[in-house]
């Protein structure tokens, strides 16, 4: 540990205290950036309107409005529902989201759990979430509903592979699962000699970022994947029956995975916390080392929300296509490859 | 509710001291195996599929949560991510595009029960005679929580042979359910 936190001696139950405050603000923090950012303006501007303008300056308190009016609305439940499952569908894929913020290092000792395991983990609770959505999907008693979660499911546990296998590059380079060890890889490392700025393994695993981010979309069953929501075909999906305070949580689950899931490709392939020309161990970064992720994260989301806005939606088979056919296949090659130049060099 | 004590129980990873009652993973345990028989039992007696799926979620959950106390992080991780993020998804996918009908199912009877109870109550004593048999009232000893680079040098080293015969093993399973399913 570094001087300035060992100066500040915390009981176990307090760092876990401070801990939990803390994954709130990362879950949300991220979200409600993303919602205003791109949700709200870039999408505008891509459209040729200014979106929110009234609630404060150029709408910046909109999300505030949003979620007073999401909080005033009756929640409804439909009466062949199943009660207790469709109440609890939200709170399952908001558990996915909690558990998935954990493994994210903001800094040097800026971590929740610093397990062995890291971004091993990572992939597997963010596949609890499609448990919710089939939750949501069957206990609403809708026809819409439940063609929504079952979309979503033949979708979430088919681009979780090519998300699962695109990572593998980054830990064969890294020769570590542990999200920390795998940023001192990258602000450590050097590309064939040459280390000026680290090794970022969006460079040598360019391939490996690329899959990532298209499964991530699928993932996030954000357009062009957006087949489980398709408005034009199935009204909302397994959303349908959902209103008020429930909606809003899938709301938030949603758009704060999407923040997660950017900011898991930003340490995974641009060096999380780090930025080059400073010592990795310094105790600057303890500071600075959340902005720069959340910059990163800015970032990455950027090209996320870029392709919602940009691309109309895939067909149910063209979209199965593509994981099996295109995805699947790069991510294996990737590995290969990656494991052969990682023994010869 | 299992899931929440999992990852509670993660940061407190602590190499297992040697002698000491260990409090917290006594509480654990306990927690975690009384919700597991709770649910498990509900999953056998429910009469509605799906909500047996589910509760078969939560008996999953708390074996991820008793591989973590174990010092069996790896494992933990690999339960969660096949077992919940795969299996029960099929299960729920397979249920709600066949029947996933809502109140009680007609053709959930209680008329196979007590067979069923008796084969259980054959398999926990089998597993567990065997168990009390050979290991006796040895000791074992309290190693540190096994690291996944351990897990995968003892796969790809001692246990190369039977890894690579259980992959083929599986690759043709997989191929001979596209060829059963494919009519053409």
């Amino acid at each position: 540990m570094n001087t300035v936190v060992t100066a500040v001696e915390l009981a176990y139950w307090q760092q876990t205290a401070i801990r939990s405050v803390a994954a709130l603000v990362a879950v949300l923090i991220p979200a409600g950036t993303l919602v205003y950012l791109y949700l709200f303006k870039m999408m505008s501007f891509m459209q040729s309107r200014l979106g929110p303008m009234e609630a404060g300056p150029y709408g910046s308190l909109q999300l505030l409005a949003e979620v007073g009016k999401f909080l005033q609305k009756e929640d409804l439940i439909p009466r062949a529902a199943d009660r207790v499952v469709f109440k609890a569908a939200p709170f399952v894929v908001l558990v996915s989201t909690f558990l998935l913020v954990l493994v994210l290092p903001a800094g040097p000792d800026l971590w929740f759990i610093n397990v062995d395991t890291g971004v091993f983990l990572a992939l597997a609770v963010s596949s609890i979430s499609v448990i919710g959505i089939l939750m949501a999907g069957w206990g609403s008693a809708s026809k819409y509903s439940l063609l929504g979660g079952l979309r979503a499911a033949g979708q979430l546990v088919a681009y979780e592979l090519p998300l699962v296998l695109a990572v593998i590059g980054v830990v064969i380079q890294a020769g570590t699962l542990n999200m920390q060890e795998i940023v001192l890889a990258q602000a450590n490392g050097e590309i064939f000699g040459w280390g000026a700025i680290g090794n970022p393994f969006v460079i040598t695993q360019f391939l490996g970022f690329a899959i990532f981010l298209v499964a991530v979309q699928a993932e996030l069953t954000q357009p062009p994947f957006d087949m489980p929501v398709a408005e034009s075909e199935i009204v909302a999906g397994y959303l349908t029956e959902y209103s008020g305070m429930r909606f809003l949580l899938f709301f938030i689950a949603e758009f704060a995975t999407a923040g997660i899931f950017a900011a898991l490709a930003a340490t995974l392939f641009l060096g999380g916390w780090y930025v080059p020309g400073l010592d990795p161990a310094s105790d600057l970064f303890n500071l600075i080392g959340p902005l720069v992720l959340l910059t990163k994260i800015v970032l990455v989301s950027f090209l996320i929300f870029w392709f919602r806005f940009t691309y109309p939606r895939f067909r149910e088979d063209q979209l199965q296509q593509l994981a099996w056919k295109v995805l699947i296949p790069l991510a294996l090659a990737n590995i290969v490859v990656t494991g052969v130049l990682k023994v010869v060099f | 509710m299992s899931v929440v004590v999992l990852c509670a129980a993660l940061p407190g990873l602590d190499p297992l001291t040697g002698g000491e009652v260990l409090v917290a993973q006594n509480v654990a345990f306990a927690v975690i195996g009384l919700t597991m028989v709770a649910a498990a039992l509900r999953m056998v007696t429910t009469t509605n599929v799906v909500h047996a799926a589910l509760y078969l979620v939560i008996v999953l959950a708390g074996a991820a949560g008793l591989f973590i106390l174990l010092g069996a992080e790896f494992v933990a991780v690999t339960q969660v991510l096949v077992y919940i993020g795969a299996i029960v998804v099929l299960f729920l996918f397979g249920i709600m595009l066949t029947r996933g009908s809502y109140g009680t199912d007609e053709d959930v009877g209680r008329e196979r029960h007590l067979m069923a109870a008796l084969v259980g109550v054959l398999v926990l004593g089998v597993t567990a005679g065997s168990l009390v048999d050979t290991f006796r009232d040895a000791e074992l000893a309290r190693s540190a929580p096994s690291t996944a680079a351990q897990i995968g040098d003892s796969i790809f080293g001692q246990y190369i042979v039977p890894f690579e015969a259980i992959s083929v093993l599986l690759l043709a399973a997989l191929i001979g359910a596209v060829v059963v399913a494919r009519s053409d």
